[in-house]
């Protein structure tokens, strides 16, 4: 095999680098590394199995699901939550390994290099909602129909709004660790967001609280086709503030980092 | 001291650089450069640290932009010139990820610059990494790490390769064998610019060598030149019964020493020197020497403090 004397025919790439091949290669990454398969693959569903499924809360009826079918619910934004974080947060990782710097020698433009990331980010969300809700149907998880349709993809599509934190954060935080930081900032949004424990039952403070942190639209939102309850406007108003403001943020930083390079 | 060897021709340069300015803040990197390399050409961009390369390497390649000047790749702004696949570079560290394996890295290259499987195999074989397409990045060595980086920047196969320091941290098998593949690489008559402080690096491998110094271009032709510039080169004879005065008189002659009956002369123009001692001197054995670059190096970059 060798290279003809007689110079390539040289072309840019259509949608500045943006192409099925690179998705597929960054994913099969991405589900190499164990602890982000453990954290947005299998945490979710174990704690389904540790809070949600006992006798208890099988039998107790919310809607026209039992209360193991709400917890599931709240678990699967949870693990959306955390798979689109990460994906969004694999910016900081590639921009600390000079990643990013190699890529500048490619005729990947940075938009597309974001909307790879965008797109990782919500796939393994998908994933992440498809297994807890696969373990939740084996485990006892009783919702109607439409609510196992509904509230599975509300809580994905409304994950786009941490899809956006994780790449603000990434473009924020150049650590390799950056997850190790978010994980737990994670978990306590989700308890002042209500998705561990309703929020009524923490008093009335703490409930008007609640409804500015940005978890505590998606679990509304996600949740509202079986319980067809509550301030639905807030809970959109919720995600739509968050979404604005943690994409402004990445986009901030974004520019900052291609203009600086 | 300028030393210029490069012809204006009506033909594309691989590289024109000219008046470019880079500063940050108050320290000005560099401060009016002017270089053009001609395709085909070997260059070695040699300097202390500080004196620019990496800052000119990085505007070549279109990671910063001049502050002043103009900078050209094979006619193109330099974010064309790397986009279209002309120029690729070899990066001294970081920019893999540990967790692709080898083949993966070469290969979502490939994806990038829109080539196919094919060329990923023929890649990791001309940079001799072929065997190691399954290992994780994270488990390479350095050296591995390097050719992995020299099999990217050819997966577009690029009119202009640009290496910066490419064999920092390598043991000298591997300094060998990597320079070997560049070797091979650049006969196929691609421009090759490399910088790098191992002054051998420069001697061995470059056509032409670049002294930069606080941001100038203090000396530029071929690696012998530019070391008879520095520092003169030496012609060593038996020429029995010769005394100093006589050999100091020698037109060209900077330094005389006599040892026994063989005589060292050292200056510039060695072939004045050397036409002289055979055309009216009884001299023999003739031998004319270069001191090596790092004398050459030193002299250069020393000398205006």
């Amino acid at each position: 095999m060798s290279v003809s004397p007689v110079s390539p025919v040289r072309s840019l790439p259509r949608f500045g680098g943006f192409s099925l091949g690179m998705i597929a290669l960054e994913l099969r990454r991405m589900l190499r590394n164990k602890r982000t398969v453990i954290f947005t693959l299998i945490m979710p569903a174990a704690f389904f199995l540790l809070f949600g499924s006992s006798a208890e809360y099988r039998t107790q009826r919310v809607g026209d699901g039992n209360v193991t079918g709400y917890i599931l619910i709240s678990m699967a934004v949870y693990g959306a939550m955390l798979a689109t974080t990460s994906g969004g947060a694999m910016v900081s990782i590639e921009r600390a390994a000079g990643w990013s710097r190699q890529l500048r020698l490619t005729p990947l433009k940075p938009l597309a290099y974001v909307a790879v990331k965008l797109v990782i980010a919500m796939i393994i969300g998908a994933v992440s909602v498809a297994v807890a809700f696969l373990v939740g149907s084996l485990a006892g998880a009783e919702l109607p129909v439409h609510a196992w349709i509904g509230c599975g993809l509300l809580a994905w599509v409304c994950s786009l709004v941490f899809a956006a934190f994780g790449l603000f954060m990434g473009y924020l935080l150049p650590s390799e660790n950056v997850m190790q930081i978010l994980g737990p900032v994670l978990a306590v949004l989700s308890f002042a967001g209500g998705l561990f424990v309703p929020v009524d039952e923490l008093g009335s403070t703490f409930a008007t609280i609640a409804t500015f942190t940005p978890v505590y639209g998606v679990g509304e939102i996600a949740r509202y086709p079986l319980v067809q309850d509550g301030n639905l406007w807030v809970a959109v108003l919720n995600v739509v503030f968050w979404t604005a403001l943690f994409s402004a943020g990445a986009m901030w930083r974004f520019r900052r980092d291609t203009a600086r390079v | 001291m300028t030393l210029t060897t490069v012809p204006s021709t009506a033909a594309a340069a691989a590289v024109e650089l000219s008046g470019v300015v880079k500063r940050f803040g108050t320290v000005t990197a560099v401060a009016g450069l002017d270089l053009r390399i001609r395709p085909g050409e070997v260059v070695a961009l040699l300097g202390p640290n500080g004196a620019g390369k990496t800052t000119t390497i990085d505007m070549l390649l279109g990671l910063s932009r001049p502050d002043a000047g103009t900078v050209r790749v094979y006619d193109h702004t330099p974010q064309d010139a790397v986009a279209l696949g002309l120029v690729s570079a070899v990066m001294q560290t970081g920019g893999l990820l540990k967790d692709y394996t080898v083949e993966e890295t070469v290969r979502l290259t490939a994806v990038l610059f829109g080539k196919p499987r094919s060329a990923v195999t023929e890649v990791l074989e001309r940079a001799g990494i072929a065997d190691i397409g399954s290992r994780l990045v994270g488990k390479c060595s350095g050296g591995q790490q390097q050719r992995l980086r020299f099999a990217m920047a050819l997966l577009p196969d690029p009119e202009l390769l640009i290496l910066d320091e490419p064999t920092t941290g390598m043991d000298v098998g591997g300094r060998h064998d990597f320079w070997n593949a560049i070797r091979d690489d650049a006969r196929r008559g691609r421009t090759v610019v490399f910088a790098t402080h191992y002054l051998e690096e420069a001697d061995a491998y470059a056509d032409r060598v670049v002294f930069v110094r606080r941001g100038q271009i203090v000396a530029d032709g071929t690696a012998s030149e530019v070391k008879a510039l520095a520092s003169g080169r030496t012609v060593r004879a038996t020429l029995p019964g010769a005394s100093l005065p006589d050999l100091s008189a020698i037109s060209g002659v900077e330094s005389a020493e006599v040892r026994g009956d063989t005589v060292y002369l050292h200056g510039r123009d060695t072939d004045a020197i050397a036409r002289h001692l055979l055309t009216t001197t009884p001299a023999r054995d003739l031998e004319i020497t270069s001191r090596n670059l790092e004398e050459a190096f030193l002299t250069l970059t020393a000398d205006a403090a």
